[in-house]
């Protein structure tokens, strides 16, 4: 065995801590010295040395954990990536982050995100970019890049993000992690800063599937402060699965075909190839009105933030520019310093979409579209355990690649969405390289199937045997 | 001259009496400390979220039930986004095309929906008139944001100023019958605006109308509207058109001023709240809010006609003030079974009710069963009327026992004998002149001497007898 905690997985560390062969507090002060190794621009605090719990209960281990900027964090910064909430620390703690500390998770660092979760690639962080570990002239996806690289590079032994079109997953792939998105209603989003009320969830970023599910298991609850959680009926099991007989894995041609890069391509067949052998049945699977995902996402989750960001005025919390000419001009003073560029853009788009003449032919239309989406995949899966595509069409692109061109930067996120607007659970899963960098395979499952798609993607990761060292800093 | 028809609909805000605000757990209570019930909810920080208050519902459907209004099976809050200092959240969680209740009926005026949604923060301007107009500053009271407000709107079908104001005060004692609302338009738990429009009469389209906001008070409500139906008629039999807009009244100036005009229409962009639920009204919570039901002032009123024989002005009267009306049907609960209960009636809305003035029965020392024991000893003539009500004002005072009372103050009617006839020999004697017109026959002249026995005998005589003896000593 290593002397190393820190190169073993959270699961592993929690069981040596659990077995009394390793002490949290010890297990907290490597993983802090990790985190100060950061050279990715991922992180954005780290707890001060001794700001370990005393005492650690819970089946967590003590294994500290990398939190998203976007959750609120008691008397922590937490500022969702924005010069609006710049140095904002919150009277309280998401209700998830409490819930993990107290399963014994406690808070070693926040990570860099897109300005409110808006983004692909981490460029939208008014804090700077950050850079993939595995080249550092490229981006490591986004929203949640700073979880994803923090997992990745080894700054932290797990993290959490959130996911609202594609940002847990589509980092996680570009980074060569695992990434679960859960199904709506899951994980409580009380103390999460909102960006798309009904697509947001949290979920695990980490370094293989069972770190995932046993992150995920003390996650799900119902949350009296969250009218929208449900939690899991059943527990979220550590996931032991081997093979994959008897399991229909179906393959929708509309996300897995055109304008995914050749080489993302060449990996996602082999995945399949190894899925047979494993003994599934690979079948088509299609999802008509998936191509259209991205054009309803992009009404709904700005008409939603729109609203969600009128809030930041300056006056509770947060920046204040105040250029001294009245109320009205502070407001648009701070706002206009506040918010970056996409942040803005969307904030226009949602509201000219909600607006009274147009609310039918955008938002309206865009929830009939949902629908569809929603009613495409209970009838795939009449049909198919899970379905299966690449996580992103591409590997982590260039820096500054797409920032010019906002289409660009959205497509990222085709083969992610519609499962978001599905409210479906799905995970990604390191399952190759192509040009050097990581590749990403998405298993979606229907709504609380999370046991099930933890199964399938623990057996294809047994056999993937993915070499994630390459990011290890 | 044309004969112009006003045209009003009313739409009435009510704090609803919860334990708790709309969405939060924090107390939704008047008058504290400012800043002082707030939470990350209610405080609007990033992150919070609502969770609706089943309380509120259920107070809801209260109001739906008694306002004859159809239940929504189905219920879903929307935001109603605006920018404003008085909205933490930059939007109003309000309900838009699937309200709580829908159409129902109170006298004859109709309900168009009821629906609830999140009071607004309360702000406090740093000026001589309280108006925002003219002041320096403006500070934020966060304690009031988020109670629970139900919205009651009423389609066009008042006339009046005066039937407006008639109408709201019926409401008004429906919702405090109901115990829903503290219903105080001083503390601003119960907040009217209005919709007027002008037309000539006969003319079935409306006019164009304008709004009226925020009147604080009955009083206000009946005289902005009446300034505004005014404005209106002066304008149009001028050949000028109204314009729309929402106007505010200024009760000391009587006048109104324009606070926006239509092009400054919000744009609410409405949308359904995505972090709740829709409220699923099941059968068990209509049967709970049913069961919950007070007797209502029309069901009470058309109760004191039909089984106490109480003519129907009386019975709208005592009925339409909660208080009274409680008050009654305690008398009446302790009144001994032989004294009709119209007599009682009269005790309690015109003699009770006249002396409570402001404060209101409760706040005096009358207790119901003192009242019932006075009018028994005034029914069976151990007392006189005029003894009766100088009994009452003690028992307003200090309280006590009626009969006690009487005896210890002597108040017992004067029967005859020696003290009345002394007390009638001594008015001849102060009034020579009007005894000297009786004795011509002149029976009017009675009066003032019938007035100086009683004011000998402290009104414990009685006025038929009193006048008997005056005849046979004057004998005409």
């Amino acid at each position: 065995m290593s002397n190393d905690p820190t190169a073993l997985t959270a699961a592993s560390s929690a069981a040596l801590v659990e077995s009394g062969d390793l002490d949290a507090s010890d297990l907290f002060e490597a993983w802090r010295g990790r985190a100060e190794l950061d050279t990715f621009g991922a992180l954005s605090w780290i707890a001060e040395a001794g700001d370990s719990p005393e005492q650690v209960d819970g089946p967590l281990g003590g294994v500290p954990l990398a939190v998203k900027d976007l959750f609120c964090t008691e008397g922590v910064p937490s500022q969702s990536g924005s010069k609006i909430l710049e140095g904002y620390k919150p009277p309280y703690t998401a209700s998830v982050v409490a819930a993990l500390a107290k399963s014994g998770a406690p808070l070693l660092c926040k990570t860099h995100q897109d300005e409110f979760a808006m983004g692909s690639s981490n460029e939208n962080c008014a804090f700077g970019p950050v850079l993939n570990p595995w080249d550092k002239s490229r981006v490591p996806g986004g929203s949640s890049g700073g979880s994803a690289v923090a997992v990745a590079a080894g700054l932290a032994p797990w993290a959490l993000g959130t996911d609202t079109g594609g940002s847990i997953r589509q980092p996680a792939a570009l980074c060569g992690i695992v990434g679960l998105k859960p199904t709506y209603g899951s994980v409580s989003r009380y103390g999460m800063i909102a960006f798309a009320s009904s697509l947001d969830q949290a979920g695990p970023l980490t370094q293989d599937v069972t770190d995932a599910a046993l992150l995920f298991s003390q996650m799900t609850a119902r949350d009296p402060r969250d009218a929208t959680s449900v939690g899991h009926q059943e527990s979220i099991h550590l996931p032991d699965r081997k093979d994959l007989t008897g399991v229909r894995l179906g393959v929708p041609e509309e996300l897995s075909g055109e304008g995914i890069e050749p080489g993302v391509r060449a990996t996602f067949e082999e995945t399949l190839e190894r899925a047979r052998e494993l003994g599934a049945e690979v079948v088509p699977c299609p999802l008509p009105h998936a191509p259209h995902a991205l054009s309803a996402y992009y009404l709904i989750a700005p008409a939603e933030c729109s609203s969600n960001l009128a809030r930041f005025d300056g006056v509770r919390y947060g920046q204040r520019v105040d250029p001294g000419d009245g109320l009205d001009a502070m407001y648009s003073a701070t706002r206009a310093a506040g918010f970056g560029p996409e942040v803005r853009r969307r904030i226009m788009l949602g509201t000219y979409a909600l607006s009274s003449g147009y609310y039918d032919a955008y938002y309206g239309r865009a929830q009939r579209v949902r629908t569809l989406i929603q009613r495409d995949f209970d009838e795939a899966f009449a049909n198919c355990d899970a379905i299966v595509t690449p996580t992103s069409p591409s590997v982590a692109f260039p820096l500054g690649s797409r920032t010019a061109d906002p289409l660009s930067m959205y497509l990222s996120d085709f083969c992610t969405v519609p499962m978001s607007l599905a409210g479906i659970p799905a995970i990604s899963i390191p399952n190759g390289m192509s040009e050097g960098l990581p590749t990403g395979f998405q298993i979606a499952g229907p709504a609380f199937a999370e046991n099930s798609i933890l199964g399938i993607a623990h057996a294809l990761e047994s056999s993937i045997q993915f070499d994630r060292s390459g990011a290890r800093v | 001259m044309t004969d112009w028809e006003a045209v009003i609909g009313l739409e009435i805000h009510v704090q609803l009496a919860t334990q708790t605000k709309m969405f939060c757990s924090c107390s939704p209570v008047f008058g504290d400390e400012p800043n002082t019930h707030t939470c990350p909810v209610c405080l609007g920080l990033p992150g919070a979220l609502p969770v609706a208050n089943a309380q509120a519902v259920h107070l809801g459907l209260m109001i739906g039930l008694a306002l004859g209004c159809s239940l929504a099976s189905q219920s879903v809050f929307h935001r109603k986004n605006y920018f404003y200092a008085d909205s933490p959240k930059g939007y109003q969680i309000s309900q838009f095309d699937q309200p709580l209740c829908g159409p129902g009926n109170l006298a004859g005026v109709r309900i168009h929906r009821v629906h609830l949604e999140d009071d607004a923060a309360k702000l406090i301007h740093a000026s001589e008139s309280g108006r925002i107009a003219g002041a320096d500053s403006s500070t934020v009271d966060f304690n009031r944001a988020g109670t629970p407000l139900a919205e009651i709107v009423t389609e066009p079908d008042l006339h009046s100023a005066a039937q407006a104001r008639e109408w709201l005060a019926l409401l008004r004692t429906t919702l405090r019958t109901l115990g829903v609302s503290d219903v105080s338009m001083d503390e601003g738990s119960l907040r009217c605006d209005a919709n007027i429009s002008l037309r000539r009469v006969g003319d079935q389209t409306l006019g164009t109308k304008t709004e009226l906001k925020n009147m604080n008070s009955f009083r206000f409500v009946e005289r902005g509207i009446e300034a505004e139906i005014i404005r209106q008629r002066e304008l149009l039999d001028s050949g000028q058109t109204v314009t729309q807009e929402t106007l505010h009244f200024d009760p000391r100036s009587g006048s109104l001023t324009t606070l926006r005009s239509k092009e400054e229409a919000h744009d609410y962009r409405y949308f359904p709240e995505p972090d709740l639920l829709p409220v699923e009204v099941t059968e068990a919570m209509i049967a709970s809010a049913r069961d919950a039901l007070p007797e209502l002032p029309i069901e009470r009123a058309a109760r004191y006609v039909s089984e106490l024989q109480i003519d129907d002005v009386l019975a709208e009267r005592l009925a339409g003030d909660a208080e009274l009306a409680e008050f009654f049907d305690a008398v009446v609960e302790a009144a001994d079974k032989s004294i009709e209960a119209r007599v009682l009636a009269t005790w309690v809305s015109d003699d009770a009710a006249g002396r409570a003035g402001e404060d209101g029965l409760l706040a005096s020392k009358l207790e119901p069963a003192a009242l019932a024991e006075l009018v028994a000893l005034v029914d069976d003539g151990s007392i006189t009327t005029a003894a009766g009500r100088t009994v009452l004002d003690q028992l307003f005072e200090v309280g006590g026992s009626p009969t006690a009372i009487v005896s210890d103050q002597g108040l017992g009617k004067v029967d005859g004998g020696d003290e009345l006839e002394a007390a009638v020999d001594a008015a001849i004697a102060a009034e020579p002149e009007a005894a000297e017109k009786v004795r011509a026959g002149e029976q009017k002249a009675l009066g003032p001497l019938v007035g100086v026995v009683m004011k000998h005998t402290s009104g414990r005589a009685d006025g038929g007898e009193v006048r008997k003896l005056l005849l046979e000593r004057l004998g005409s």
